[in-house]
This record gives structure tokens, sequence and C-alpha cells, in this order.
């Protein structure tokens, strides 16, 4: 069957089950056919008897079996060693064919792929993938395909009982021996713990992995000790360091800069820039820097805006140390910086993934965005935005609230150079769509400003402007003359990923890359 | 309407990365390096690659233009010979002292249009003066050919000329600065202010932006993308500059309509000249897309 996108979608994957194509930003999401909520589980009381010696001692105490799904959160992103402890460990005690799932899996797991080879890994969820790992997954040597989700979709997922976790592993900074647990202070702070939130709890065990125990109670607790089971003191639970390796620095590239600062004009002439707007920009590169430049003019205009959402930097941080926006909401945070301000500001609001991006529940944070900020890997002529699969084809990136945000914000601007290297980022065709081009607003590239034919009330606006604005065609063929096309990635026929749209229907399938 | 030369943006000829994207970041104008920037073993190259170049990038609206080496090196020939098939906008020719610098230059350009099928006429050329003689000549060098359509100030070889220093303040280039931008506006070219050096000075950038803009400069060489915002945000006119020319061009023109010759704004008089700068002022922030 063909998804409204016209891309063929199996109807059923063993393993996985059927399939459901997607069919529109909003169509599942109006028409409500997800049961949105399933019962928490009641946990047995054991009070006063959480608290275990060791992570062994708690595996042994904890209902192990094949074929069980264990869920992980990647507050650590490259830093994060409570994956691969945990799972070596079961594998050890001979558990096999689990299911991963992790809100994200990073360069710090690439030491799983032996247990994807062996068996002991036989089905993964998570927003993405990348280096050696991802390359494993596009090898195809895993039998059932990778689910990736959006983060609003992961936090859908689990509450409707799709993903259902049998066993959650949340890593905190600070915790107390009835499992009231935090990201925010401690020798590994990392800042908001958005995505357990959720798992805390769905999953019917619970247990919370802390290198800082604290006296009851730890507070402020992110993570609620009727929602866990256990609590185990590690040496270490992950490295706060390696959370924003670079990315979250503000770039000096004439090029990104260039392209933020038309995407803040664009971004002004559409009148998004007033009292009471909100806001969320990626990490890294351009998108960070429009941050940058739209405070420039918040300060100029003496505008204060209402909310920050999503991944918080540290450049955020100081927007709303300033006064220009009144509250951040952070789901995980990225920096040093960030953790301290989560700890001590008021305005610095910790939330979970679901009231950041489910789209069933009854009010998520990114349907109520004015501008989102969102990088690209590809972007079709029609709007369709990749960011996991590399123009090689294989598997690099993370899906992340790309789609989630993309489709909440009123305006939606993809910010991307037009090329990297030699490849050219806009094409006809993508390896993957993440992101459905209905959502996307206007792509910026320091080539100029594309606006989606569908929006004429947005061309209208801009052409009256001075800015850059040219048809994503004549983009795409100008970008072409300088780097040439690229040859046509060679797929093989067996399916490697599913690409889950935010409301859990597939938008895209990921194939193997012929070797 | 003028043509807006805020700022002009120097890249190395010998830069394949740099010069593709020299439409990209919102520059009025590009200068493609052949001098300077390279290295004397490597003008070849780099002579090969801004004619490749120019004649196979789209750089959009942004004005083209090329450094050659000067006048009295060898490479002026190859260099003119290759770069003037590929139609530039102007030519900048560096280190210009005499009014025989321009003829020659400019019987040259003749030469190479007319045998590449150009019309006579077509290139533009750019006087740089970094010399004691060449800034004494400025008027006489602006006026040297119909084809100048700027003269430039090159700050660090006119103080090496002058055996001193240039400094942050800047006040050693101050007659030199002057002298230039009287001969621009009494040729009616465009008179262009040396680059700032430090590319993370923001502040003096604009800082000395604002001084050359008093001065009367039209705009400014920079070295780096990141001094164009500061750049063109000092020459953009002030919410208040526009209102007020606004008011004034308003005014004049009922006026105008009722045949009343003088008129007076809160209380102050309003002749031709003001009404001329408010124009000018209107025209400005139109082009830079201000008003």
């Amino acid at each position: 069957m063909k998804n409204k996108l016209g891309i063929e979608i199996p109807e059923k994957i063993e393993g996985v089950g059927s399939l459901i194509p997607f069919q529109g930003e909003f169509t599942l999401i109006n028409s409500q056919t997800e049961k949105y909520k399933t019962p928490q589980p009641i946990r047995k009381s054991k009070t006063g008897h959480k608290l275990l010696p060791d992570l062994k001692n708690c595996l042994e105490k904890l209902s192990l079996r094949d074929g069980m799904c264990i869920s992980f959160h990647h507050h650590f992103r490259g830093g994060d060693e409570t994956v691969f402890k945990v799972i070596s460990l079961i594998a050890e005690m001979g558990f096999k064919n689990l299911t991963i799932a992790s809100s994200s899996l990073t360069t710090a797991h690439d030491p799983l792929i032996p247990f994807v080879e062996n068996g002991v890994i036989s089905r993964i969820w998570t927003s993405g993938l990348r280096e050696k790992l991802g390359k494993t997954i596009s090898a195809g040597k895993l039998g059932i395909p990778v689910i990736f989700h959006s983060h609003g979709g992961r936090a859908r997922a689990i509450e409707t009982g799709k993903l259902k976790v049998d066993l959650a592993f949340i890593a905190a900074a600070a915790a107390d021996c009835e499992g009231n647990a935090t990201g925010s202070f401690g020798k590994s702070a990392c800042g908001a713990l958005g995505y357990p939130m959720v798992d805390s709890e769905y999953a019917a065990e619970v247990v919370v992995l802390t290198d800082n125990l604290v006296e009851f109670p730890c507070h402020p607790a992110s993570i609620k000790q009727h929602n866990v089971d256990y609590v185990v003191p590690v040496d270490r639970i992950g490295d706060p360091k390696k959370i924003g390796t670079g990315s979250t620095r503000l770039t000096r590239n004439p090029l990104d800069l260039r392209i933020a600062q038309l995407a803040t004009q664009a971004i002004d002439k559409c009148g998004y820039i007033k009292p009471g707007f909100s806001l969320q920009t990626g990490a890294g590169g351009a998108s960070l820097a429009v941050a940058k430049f739209i405070r420039e003019l918040q300060r100029e205009r003496k505008i204060k805006g209402s909310f920050l959402l999503g991944g918080i930097t540290s450049t955020m941080v100081e927007i709303l140390e300033e006064g220009l926006f009144n509250v951040a909401y952070d789901v995980q945070s990225f920096d040093d910086m960030v953790t301290h301000s989560i700890y001590k500001n008021q305005q610095h609001v910790e939330i979970s993934s679901s009231q950041y991006a489910n789209p069933f529940n009854a009010g998520c944070f990114v349907n109520m965005l004015d501008v989102v900020i969102l990088a690209a890997l590809e972007v079709d002529t029609d709007f369709n935005v990749n960011v996991l699969t590399g123009s090689d084809g294989l598997v690099m990136g993370a899906s992340g609230g790309h789609c989630d945000t993309a489709a909440g914000a009123k305006l939606t601007v993809v910010v991307a150079p037009s090329m990297r290297a030699r490849t050219p980022i806009v094409r006809d065709k993508i390896a993957t769509i993440v992101t459905p081009g209905c959502s996307v607003d206007l792509l910026v590239t320091e080539r100029g400003i594309c606006v989606n034919p569908a929006r004429t009330e947005l061309i209208e606006t801009l052409k009256r402007s001075r800015l850059p604005i040219l048809e994503i065609h004549d983009l795409a063929k100008n970008v072409e003359k300088l780097c040439g096309k690229p040859a046509p990635i060679e797929w093989d026929d067996k399916i490697v990923g599913l690409v889950e749209y935010r409301d859990g229907s597939i938008i895209d399938v990921i194939r193997k890359v012929k070797s | 309407m003028k043509k807006l030369r805020r700022t002009m943006l120097y890249i190395p000829g010998n830069n394949p990365g740099m010069i593709q994207n020299g439409g990209c970041y919102g520059a009025d104008a590009i200068m493609l390096d052949l001098e300077d920037a390279v290295a004397v073993n490597r003008k070849d190259d780099a002579r090969l690659l801004v004619r490749n170049l120019l004649s196979y990038v789209d750089f959009g609206d942004v004005e083209k233009t090329v450094r050659i080496n000067g006048m009295n090196t060898d490479f002026v020939i190859p260099d003119l010979s290759m770069i003037v098939p590929a139609k530039p906008d102007a030519i900048r020719i560096p280190k210009v002292e005499t009014i025989e610098d321009i003829q020659r230059a400019d019987k040259l350009i003749s030469q190479m249009e007319d045998e590449s099928g150009l019309r006579v006429g077509t290139i533009m050329i750019h006087a740089m003066l970094e010399t004691a003689l060449g800034v004494e000549n400025a008027y006489a060098i602006a006026k040297a050919s119909p084809r100048i359509t700027a003269i430039t100030i090159g700050g660090q070889d006119l103080t090496a000329d002058m055996g001193i220093q240039k400094t942050l303040g800047g006040e050693e280039l101050s007659y030199a600065r002057r002298r230039i931008v009287m001969a621009a506006k009494a040729a009616r070219i465009s008179a262009i202010d040396t680059i700032w050096a430090d590319v993370d000075d923001d502040e003096g950038l604009i800082r000395e932006t604002r001084m050359i803009k008093e001065l009367g400069f039209d705009g400014k060489a920079v070295i780096n993308p990141r001094q164009i915002e500061p750049v063109h945000r000092v020459f953009l006119p002030t919410v208040s500059e526009i209102d007020k020319a606004m008011k004034i061009v308003t005014a004049f023109k009922k006026a105008q309509a009722e045949g009343v010759g003088v008129f007076a704004i809160d209380g102050r008089m309003i002749d031709a000249p003001v009404v001329a700068r408010a124009r000018r002022i209107l025209e400005l922030a139109e082009m830079e897309g201000a008003a």
C-alpha cells in the first residue's frame, strides 16, 4: 500500500505487526483513533526495601526473561555509560531476543554491535542511530526493522501501549533511597529528564541508577518515588562533558551565520517576532545562531516572548535570564550551564516528552509553538525533510522532535547549507522522509529562501521584502550545476528501518544499502 | 538608481570554495583578488580559477570585481587578457599613482574587450590609491577615464609608503581619506574605504565605519563575511532619519502643488539642499529594504 507521500509501505512486517500508512499531518490525530492512555501499573509497595547494593543484585530481583523490552534515555548523549553496562550484564546472564527502547542511541552505543549480531538484541526502538551502529543496521544485521520514532511519537507509543516497556532504567544524577530522582544536580548533572518521566509511569518495573545517593528526600525530583521499584548506586552513570559535543556552541562559520541572518529576517518579515511569541531552535550551526539574531531584535525593539521550548542550550538560558522570554520548557538539556539553570531558575521548567510533543494528549507544547527552526540533512523539491540517513543511505541521524515541532509550529523554518562538501542538500528525491513537506514553510539556505508554494500568503509577504526568494526547483538546479548530480543510492529490498510519523503511522521505510 | 557599494568583500582568487559562495553572503560587491592574497608562484592558478568561476557561477546581483596585479608588474598583461573576456563588472587596479597608469590600463582593457567581442567600455575600473603620490593625484585619477566608477584607499600600503604605522584610531589616514572622498564627490563616483583588519573586533569595525560614513565614503572593503552585516547596519538610515525625510519630502510635494517656494517644518526653513538630502536618505532606505 502507498502512503500519502506515494511511498510503498508493507501492510505487515513480521515481528512488528500491521502498519498504518502516513495519511497527513493531523488525520489520525483528529480522528482520535488511538486510545491514548493505558492505565498506570500499580506497584507493589517496597517502601524501605528499594535500595539494592549493586546492579547484579538488582537484575537478580527483576523479572527478567527472553524477549522483554528494556528502556533507556539518552540525556547523556555521547557520554552515556548506562545502556551498555546494563545490557552486557543481562547478556552475561544468558537472556536474548531483547527489545531495546532507548529515547535515542548515539556514538556511545557502538559497543552494542556484538549484541545486535549475536541475537541478544533483536528489536530496537529509537529516535536515531549514529556511526558504526547506524552502519550495522543499514547493513541489515538486525532481523526485524528498527522503529525510528520522534520524541513525541515515543511518548505516544508508550502511553498508548504500542510500545510496552517491561523494564526501565533511569540514570539519575541524584536520587534517594525511595527513588525520587533528578538530573539537575550532582557530579553527573545532565539537566532535564524529560524522556524517562514517561517510562517511569508506564514501565512494568522501574530501576533508578545513580552515582549520587542523597539523603531522603531528593528534591527537586523529576522521577517520583511511587513509580520506582529499585534504586541502585553505581560508580558512574555517564560523562556530562560529552552531552554538548560542540554542537551547542555558537557558530562562527560565515555561511551558517548568513543562513541564520536570512532566516531571522524572513521570520521577522513574516511578522512572528512580536510580544508573546514562542520559539524553539535546534542545537548547533545555523539554527542556534538564529536564536542569537532574534535575541538582538528583541533587545532592540524591547519585545518579550512567551516561552522557549525543546532541547535547551546555554544560549537559551542566557536569553531567559535576560528576561526576553517568560519561561523555558526543557525536555532535554544540552550543557552544564543549562543544568545549573534548571536547578536554580523557577522560570526554567522541566517537562516530560509527553507534555512536550505527544499529539494525542490534551495539549502538547509543540502545538503551541509560533516558530521552530530546524536543521536538515536533505530536502526534496516538495519540502520533505530527511534528518535520518546520509547521502549514502546509511543511518546516521535522528528523528528527534523534527516532525513534532514542524507539524505543531505556526512557522516552520528549515535551515541548511545548499551543499555539504560536494553533495547538494536540495534534490528531487531524498533518501528518507522524516518530516513531510506540508509541515515546512520556509527553507533557508545561503543561496536564498524557498517558500512552500502552499503558503501563498507567506510568498506574498516575502516577495514584498528585499530578501532573496527563489523557487525550490531553481535552487536545486543552481546547486546541481555546481556539484553535479550524485549517483542514486543502490538499495536492497530488505527493510532495515521503519520511520514512524508522530502519530504512529509509517511515513517512510529505510532499506538495506547494497554493499 | 545609484548602485550600493557599502561592502566590498575580498576573496582570495585561489580559493574555489569561497569564490563559489561569493554571491551568498549579502555583500554589495565582491573582489576576487589576484594580487596580495595570492603567492607569486600561484598567480597562474588563481587567474584561471577566477576566469572560469566568473563565467560559470551565478553571483546574483552582486557587483563582481577582480583585483589584478599592479601596473608596474609583469602580471598585468596575463591578468587582463584572461580576466577581461570573463566580463567582471569592474577591474580593481592597485597602487595607481598617475593618470598614465589609468590610461594604460584603459587602453589594454579596450584592446582586450575588442578582441573578445565585448563592447569597448563594458568593464569599469576601480582605482586603488595606496601611495602618497596616488592620494595627491586623487582627482586627476578619478577623472582619468570614464571607466572609473570608484576610487578606494588602501590603508595598509599607504601607511607603509608613508613610513608610519596604521593605528586603531586612524588619525594618520585622516587627510588621505578626506582627499579621496572629495575627489570622488567631485568626479561623481564612489569612494570606498580600506579594510578593518581585526575580524574579531566588531566594535572597532563599527566605530570606524561610522566615522568613514560621516566623512562621505560610500562603503568599506571587508575581509570576512562576518563584517558585512555590521557595516550594512551602520549605513542603514535610522528610523528617525527616515521619518524626518518622509516628512520633508511630503511637505515639499505639497508646497510645490500649492506653488509655495520656501516652507518650514517645526520652525526650520526647508530649502533645496535639505530636500535633496532627504530624498537621498529615502532612496538609500529603499535600496536597503528599510523603508
